[in-house]
């Protein structure tokens, strides 16, 4: 595990989370309270992509849910809500995350990078969205944008990553279309285009 | 023959966007207005609906309405009702749709909702239905009598409900590995003459086994959304194909296909299971139709494991007799189908496999569909084939041993070439070389030496290898190609495959910029949607894409070629043959000064008007093509042509793999520590794509080798596994680190551009390459996939492995 990314935190997150996605509605269950006035909302100042974000938010819900839905960030996926598969993957102060699993109010003052957030100021991509396309990395793109966090959280800690190191960073990514070994070479490549 | 595009490697259009976020799926699509729909789904796995009382939901706040069974066409069994009414068929089946302003208040007014059912009883093992005495999964039976030919595997099955039941010696004999005797079934097809088959063969071995039925796992489960304008359904689905879907769905909504516009631009995986309209679909339009508003049907991934279809489960028996000379002289198969509610099955294509990859003399399939109270089942990557190809591996190899071969030879020995005959009709093939892609594996893999090696044991850990083929027909004819020229010089491809992100929609597309001659960052491929005019296409599946679009474009580029070559000539006179193309420009050739570039004659075609541009169409193409046509008529210089190119019989993708596994006899636990897939899919059109291809269905086939399965309770049918971990599809730790592939490459003749499919094949091949290793370190064969980490350890402790022979469904 990322030395970065504490035990604790990241114990805490999934059990308040964990009441969320245990059913269906848990991703969707903000917007019930805030149409039947149960939960009070708050209105919380969220750092996303370097910019101050002021969003209200429900105490049950998701980071996936706030960035996808409040703030129209649809690039991270949705595709378990319960912290399996790695598509709603985020970086909170440069460590991966599964923003599914992450309740927004808990995350106050970090800095969240959303895949929106990678392209530098004059809209060039970053290494590892290069890397990826130069490997083709990707095939049906859904699990894209966490593979290209979970990447991008690997090489800000270790520019230069052996295939192994790569292998274990991408380990909590599901790709179902197997792509596997064209994500590994990704990361390698977008090693490369940052040495 | 030297191409300029094909064989080579580009960055299809769609990339970026899947890299930065950018790359709409259908939840990504919010329109103003929207509101949601949400399923109230079965607790029972087998009843009827006897009354619905929504009264108290349709009262709350936000609710809008509700869809039920009466609501929408009728449905007979055992087709898979949009929403079920008098057959409820297993857990978590749709029985009403319900509308609010909000997801969760839709919800939420799900558990406002009274449901008073009938209970009927359940099954959800096939052999335990077939049984005498045995439950039915419908009260009227137990098995599909199927009355129209799977031939696109991706078509709905129709067919009526039957019952079938054998005495309950015979189920055993079946269980124990033997021939069972005097009994019915359902279908089946013989070629050869059998027993004479197996009385010139040296070694016959006998054998029963199991193949688990799996979920498909698509990462974006199959949300929906839709709304209205002026009479007409804009339909935003996760889906295979834009054009396979639009008339089965207008029909559905009760409309004209012209009215509906399907939009799908990225599909987050389909393997099949989204080949054709999913049922929820017409939900999703009805509400939307109803209420006039944008109406989005989120599916959950609980969701998608009770309603999305899962490949069929088999329990069979297979006979194989092997002669002296290592040739397979004949292989009689029995497969009893796990079809789940929807008796879908795969038995026919699963012996189909082995018609080709061991080309025996003679051969006889008998199997039964049977119904169960599990999962719908649908086509899942390479059906029937690379179950099967799973459960023979082992078998194979037991004949290779005794009669002394190596397992690769043995392979190489049956191996089908372009005139082997394939089939129950023992029909041509386009080409195969099959031969060729063992030798290069063989290579590769350095297969000989390592399996000449004796295998070493260190500690609990052993090794073995393995050996597999993968095969699926992969490759259809008769679709519509479209291009169009714009007087701005651009060349617009029409392309209405779906995109599954195997990139072949753009690189068969490559196919027309090969016959225009043109550079490729001067063409725009068109897709995504029905209302950008796109052909009558395929569905992405079945591996066919490579093969049958890459002629659909090429006709229609040689149609615009003709087209500019008589535009040229009705300006600088001259004969026909006098005209060339080059450099984006039509022109003489003994003068290249007379001509014009693509963009002038796009201009003089809108002024000629007729077939020039669009205004006249060729009479054989498809309606939907001919609506394309009209919608862009006028706007350019228009090629379309329906593919009437030559095909002989069965367009073969074939792959060979090759693995070393690695078992700790401790924990059961095993790796596949090496890796070779080598295809045969002619020639190789999109390096990159092909890689991919070859390497994802390895992946696949890992998983069903090693974890993936349907597992139910039988008490109750509950279904076990409703989460990614509870099917487990491998992570990127559980395949190889590297994974060394290629292909033949050697052009098969009916294609222009040389090209086959492979994606399913590979994982096929994959899967029997681990079982074969697994056998190989073991020196046993489980005839079972998934070979799970607890029937190994059992192995390695003499311990028994199963409570029932042969049971489907289980731990």
């Amino acid at each position: 595990m990322n030395p970065k990314l504490s035990r604790r935190r990241f114990i805490k997150g999934v059990i308040y989370s964990s009441a969320a996605a245990a059913s269906g509605a848990g991703y969707y269950l903000a917007s019930a309270q805030t149409n039947s006035n149960a939960v009070v909302e708050r209105l919380l100042s969220l750092n996303i992509n370097g910019q101050t974000r002021l969003v209200d938010v429900s105490p049950s819900e998701t980071l996936a849910f706030t960035l996808r839905n409040k703030l129209g960030l649809t690039g991270l996926k949705v595709a378990c809500n319960r912290g399996e598969c790695g598509a709603c993957t985020v970086l909170l102060d440069d460590v991966a995350n599964y923003s599914c699993s992450l309740l927004t109010h808990t995350i106050k003052d970090r800095a969240i990078t959303t895949i929106e957030g990678l392209r530098t100021a004059d809209g060039q991509l970053s290494a590892v969205q290069q890397g990826f396309i130069e490997e083709l990395a990707p095939q049906c793109g859904f699990c894209t944008p966490g593979q290209v966090m979970s990447a991008t959280a690997l090489l800000i800690s270790n520019p230069n990553p052996t295939r192994e190191d790569a292998r274990q960073a991408l380990a909590g990514n599901l790709c179902r279309c197997g792509a596997y070994d064209h994500y590994l070479n990704g990361v390698m490549r977008a090693s490369e285009l940052l040495s | 023959m030297t191409f300029m595009h094909i064989g080579k490697d580009f960055v299809p259009p769609d990339v970026e966007g899947k890299v930065t976020g950018d790359a709409k799926y259908v939840e990504d699509f919010a329109p103003e207005g929207m509101v949601y729909a949400r399923l109230l789904t079965s607790p029972l796995p087998s009843g009827r609906v006897v009354s619905i009382d929504a009264s108290e939901a349709l009262r709350m706040d936000g609710v809008l309405g509700i869809l039920t069974a009466d609501d929408l066409p009728l449905s007979t069994a055992p087709d898979d009702p949009v929403l079920a009414s008098d057959d409820v068929t297993y857990i978590g089946q749709p029985i009403v749709a319900i509308a609010a302003i909000s997801d969760s208040i839709a919800e939420n007014a799900i558990d406002h909702i009274e449901i008073e059912f009938e209970r009927r009883s359940f099954v959800t093992d096939p052999l335990e239905s077939l049984v005498e005495g045995g439950p039915n999964a419908y009260p009227d039976g137990n098995v599909l009598m199927q009355s129209n030919s799977l031939e696109d595997e991706n078509a709905t099955i129709r067919g009526g409900i039957n019952t079938i039941k054998w005495p309950s010696g015979e189920v055993e004999k079946l269980r124990n590995g033997q021939e069972p005797q005097g009994v019915e079934f359902a279908d089946g097809w013989t070629y050869g003459d059998l027993d004479a088959a197996f009385a010139e063969s040296e070694v016959i071995v006998e054998e029963s086994f199991v193949t688990a039925g799996t979920p498909h796992h698509c990462m974006e489960p199959r949300s929906s959304m839709a709304y209205w304008q002026n009479g007409k359904c804009y339909f935003y689905a996760s889906t295979q194909s834009q054009s396979a879907v639009v008339e089965p769905l207008a029909e559905l909504l009760g409309i004209e296909p012209e009215n509906v516009c399907m939009i799908s631009e990225n599909t987050g995986g389909g393997f099949g299971s989204k080949g054709r309209v999913y049922p929820t679909m017409a939900i999703t339009g009805r509400f939307s139709q109803l209420l006039n508003r944008p109406v989005q049907l989120r599916i959950t991934r609980e969701e998608e494991y009770y309603l999305g279809v899962g490949r069929p489960g088999m329990q069979g028996w297979v006979k194989t007799g092997v002669r002296a000379d290592g040739t397979v002289a004949a292989v009689d198969v029995i497969i009893i189908s796990d079809g789940g509610p929807t008796g879908r099955n795969s038995a026919s294509s699963s012996a189909q496999h082995i018609s080709v990859v061991y080309t025996p003399t003679a051969m006889r399939l008998r199997n039964i569909p049977v119904f169960t109270n599990t999962a719908p089942r649908g086509a899942q990557r390479g059906p029937g084939q690379n179950e099967m190809s799973a459960a023979v591996a082992p078998i194979m190899d037991i004949a290779a041993r005794e009669l002394g071969m190596d397992r690769a030879q043995f392979r190489r020995v049956n191996a089908p070439h372009s005139e082997s005959p394939v089939y129950e009709h023992q029909g041509p093939v386009t080409s195969a070389f099959m031969a060729e892609a063992i030798d290069m594996a063989t290579d590769m893999f350095n297969w000989t030496e390592r399996e000449a090696a004796p295998r070493q044991r260190n500690g609990s850990k052993i090794r073995g290898l393995g050996v597999g083929l993968g095969y699926h027909a992969a490759g259809g004819n008769g679709y519509d190609g479209l291009v169009r020229i714009t007087p701005d010089g651009r060349i617009h491809l029409h392309n209405g495959v779906g995109n599954l992100g195997t990139y072949s929609y753009a690189g068969t597309a490559r196919a027309a910029a090969e016959v225009l001659k043109c550079r490729w960052e001067s063409c725009e491929i068109v897709r995504g949607s029905t209302d950008r005019h796109l052909p009558h296409a395929s569905t992405q599946g079945g591996s066919n894409t490579i093969f049958t679009h890459t002629r659909t474009n090429w006709v229609a580029a040689e149609d615009a070629v003709r087209k500019l070559k008589e535009i040229a000539m009705a300006e600088f006179g001259g004969s026909f043959d006098e005209y060339d193309i080059a450099d984006e420009r039509v022109f003489r050739t003994d003068n290249p000064d007379q001509g014009m570039s693509y963009g002038e004659a796009a201009t003089k075609a809108i002024e000629m008007g007729g077939s020039f541009s669009g205004e006249e169409y060729p009479e054989d193409i498809h309606p939907i093509t001919q609506r394309a046509v009209i919608g862009i008529a006028g706007t350019g210089l228009i090629g379309v042509a329906k593919d009437n190119l030559e095909k002989r019989g069965i367009a073969p993708g074939l792959m060979i793999s090759m693995a070393e596994v690695e078992i700790d006899l401790d924990t059961g636990k095993y790796d596949v520590i090496d890796y070779v897939g080598i295809a045969d899919c002619g020639t190789i059109i999109h390096p990159q794509g092909l890689s991919q291809q070859i390497n994802g269905g390895a992946v696949w086939g890992f998983g069903m080798a090693a974890t993936e399965r349907h597992v139910y309770d039988p008490q109750n049918a509950l279904p076990a596994n409703v989460g990614f971990h509870q099917a487990k599809l491998p992570t990127i730790l559980d395949v190889p680190i590297e994974m060394p592939n290629g292909a033949v490459d050697i052009a098969d003749p009916y294609n222009p551009a040389g090209g086959r499919g492979v994606g399913e094949p590979s994982q096929g091949s994959a899967v029997a390459a681990v079982t074969s290793a697994i056998a190989d370190a073991l020196g046993h064969s489980f005839n079972r996939v998934p070979v799970t980490s607890d029937m190994i350890v059992n192995f390695a402790n003499d311990a028994d492995q199963e409570a029932r022979l042969l049971a489907l469904n289980t731990f």
